[in-house]
């Protein structure tokens, strides 16, 4: 019945209200042409390298050095270089995989589960978070791989023969990490190179120099354009998007594993899985922001990445923020209520406790820093904007240190209590990781395609093949 | 030296190739193409194609990665080398579920890229089509339609008129050089 009484209400309540026009911002502003699209995109490539990009190379590539230099002197000193110490086993090591994980998520959410939903706005930012993911999760292998100690033997955590007869022990979540780590790193870049190769044709049927028709001719696998080709691509991407949804959830999910299987306070708890993936989703939205405002600005990129697109990137920020700052007081609820007086000591440890000063820098950054996102004055000055990305991208470092340090270093029995800092080799380490970060996505600026062009086309109102009619 | 392979027309709009193509296929040719910078909408249909075959390769990969993580978990924990860890069973297709999901969504992708490639008959780069001057556009703005010579029906002047007729601009001839 209401159905009935609604057609008839409807259109008497519509003439009384007057409902404003409601148009959607366009997802290309300025009313840009295909052709301009390419030109745009492919002109990043083609173009002379700029000035800025040498002084931001350089710039990376000594920062880098420093994860070289700690690295080798891990290498040919050992493990006990770092601040590690008995009972904090795990120290920056943990942290530093687990913040450059979660970074990761942000670029596949993006590429696979907006995709999914047909968030449209999704084209013109998808390319590059995803590189941002590949290269986030490489940076994350360096911790746990030189966290073993003795890195030459990293590969026994792969199921292979070895001389030893003996094989991965597969009840343990770490071993599990192992499998949820390497595929999320595999499926990302096929993923990722799968959606560049009709980019990487066009670059390849502009291009003049003979170095450049040779690289990009061989890694566009002579792609054609054809409807057949976009017939099998759209199936096999979107099947793509599909399979690396239940990945992404999972990656983190395992990860938090790594914790929650464990019987100790602060740890052992069944909330772990959805807020790891919270919060690896926010700061991965955080890191978006971080890297992509500056792109925008120095590639003159405001007519693809409208303000429409910050704006949801922030609003996702937002509601990823709360959902962690939700997760942060149900862990003290559940930690109260389940009366464990263990359970209950972890966590007013954890906010005064000798760690008292990294839990309120974590709540302050992942909690109340998010929530200026709304407003929309906020959100539309891009300077702010980017400030909040970096103290997203402070928080969740820290939320991860919290998690992992105060636990280990206040377990059960006070005689086995510690205290864990950072050596110089740790922040150095860290430190560079940044640089190596910064020198790979610099490299995909020079010389692959930043957005995806026929995505973004097809977003287009000329793309509609009924003219607008449907 | 050199040998005919189709004729091309070029349109300017998504929605000038869409009605072309549908009138393409109503004459009843059957080895022709669409070049096109964007995938479009529903021209699939026009042309008559069947739904892409991905799946069942993203399918079997599946199926084979759950079946791996499976067997090597046996093999490895409970065959080759029986270890007891904190009592828990030699092999349940519980505990290591992780492993066999993850290689699940592995096996799965390498299965639907693969697809992706052999359905495309990918990497090919020495196809006729990339002797034409027009192609490189077919990636930026440009729509073309090309007619191959391998088709029954296909007549130099009626192919050439009839491509006209459809709105198509600059109708070639495109000729694949063999030495």
């Amino acid at each position: 019945m209401a159905t009935v009484s609604e057609k008839t209400e409807a259109p008497a309540i519509l003439a009384k209200i007057k409902p404003a026009p409601w148009k959607d911002a366009p997802l290309v502003e300025n009313r840009r042409s295909f052709h301009w699209v390419t030109e745009k995109i492919c002109g990043i490539v083609e173009s002379k390298t700029p000035t800025w990009w040498w002084w931001c190379f350089i710039t990376a590539l000594s920062i880098a050095s420093f994860t070289g230099m700690g690295l080798v002197y891990l290498v040919s000193t050992g493990v006990g270089v770092w601040g590690n110490n008995n009972p904090v086993n795990w120290g920056w090591a943990i942290v530093n995989f687990v913040f450059w994980i979660g970074i990761g998520h942000a670029g596949t959410l993006i590429s696979a589960i907006l995709c999914l939903l047909k968030q449209k706005w999704r084209t013109s930012i998808n390319r590059a978070s995803e590189a941002m993911t590949v290269f986030a999760v490489l940076c994350a292998g360096i911790f746990p791989l030189f966290h073993v100690g003795r890195v030459w033997f990293a590969w026994w955590l792969f199921p292979i023969p070895n001389a030893n007869a003996i094989w991965p022990q597969f009840r343990s979540p770490l071993e599990w990490d192992v499998f949820a780590v390497s595929t999320y790193a595999t499926v990302s870049i096929l993923f990722w190179y799968m959606g560049m190769i009709p980019d990487l044709a066009v670059i390849r049927d502009r291009a003049k120099e003979t170095w450049r028709k040779y690289f990009y001719g061989i890694l566009s696998m002579g792609w054609r354009n054809a409807n057949n080709h976009w017939r099998n691509f759209e199936m096999a991407y979107l099947l793509l998007a599909g399979l690396s949804t239940p990945l992404v959830l999972s990656v983190h999910t395992i990860v938090s594993f790594d914790f929650a299987v464990a019987n100790l306070p602060g740890w052992h708890t069944t909330i772990f899985p959805p807020y790891f993936v919270a919060g690896a989703i926010f700061s991965g939205f955080g890191m978006v922001l971080t890297l992509l405002l500056p792109v925008r600005a120095m590639y003159g990129l405001h007519d693809l990445i409208t303000q429409k697109h910050i704006d949801n990137i922030c609003k996702i920020t937002l509601a990823t923020g709360s959902m962690v700052g939700y997760a942060y007081s149900m862990e003290f609820f559940i930690a109260w209520y389940g009366a464990n007086p263990y359970e209950g000591f972890a966590f007013i440890n954890r906010a005064f406790g000798n760690y008292w000063w990294s839990y309120w820098i974590m709540v302050s950054c992942n909690v109340i820093c998010p929530q200026l996102f709304w407003f929309k004055k906020i959100r539309e000055n891009t300077p702010l904007v980017w400030i909040i990305s970096i103290f997203v991208n402070i928080g969740m470092w820290f939320e991860r240190f919290v998690i992992a340090n105060t636990t280990l270093s206040r377990d059960f029995l006070p005689s086995s209590w510690g205290y864990y800092s950072p050596t110089v080799v740790d922040i150095f380490t860290f430190f560079g990781t940044f640089g190596f970060f910064s020198v790979l996505f610099l490299l995909f600026l020079r010389f692959l395609p930043l957005m995806p062009m026929a995505e973004v086309k097809s977003v287009m109102p000329q793309a509609d093949p009924h003219g607008g009619k449907h | 030296m050199d040998i005919k392979y189709g004729i091309s027309a070029t349109f300017n709009s998504a929605k000038d190739i869409y009605i072309a193509a549908g009138k393409v296929r109503d004459k009843g040719y059957n080895n022709w193409e669409c070049y096109t910078p964007i995938p479009i909408h529903g021209l699939d249909g026009q042309m008559g194609y069947p739904r892409s075959k991905v799946p069942c390769f993203t399918l079997a990969g599946g199926i084979t990665g759950f079946f791996t993580g499976m067997l090597i978990v046996w093999y490895m924990n409970s065959f080759d080398y029986p270890l007891i860890v904190g009592g828990k069973p030699y092999f349940s297709p519980i505990f290591p579920f992780p492993v066999f999901y993850e290689l699940t969504i592995l096996f799965a992708a390498f299965g639907t890229l693969f697809g992706m490639f052999f359905l495309n008959r990918l990497p090919r780069h020495n196809h006729p089509i990339f002797e034409h001057k027009g192609f490189g556009r077919t990636g930026d703005d440009r729509f073309m339609i090309v007619i191959e010579v391998e088709d029954p029906q296909f007549d130099e002047q009626e192919t050439e008129s009839f491509l006209k007729d459809l709105g198509g601009k600059s109708v070639n001839i495109i000729r694949e050089p063999i030495d």
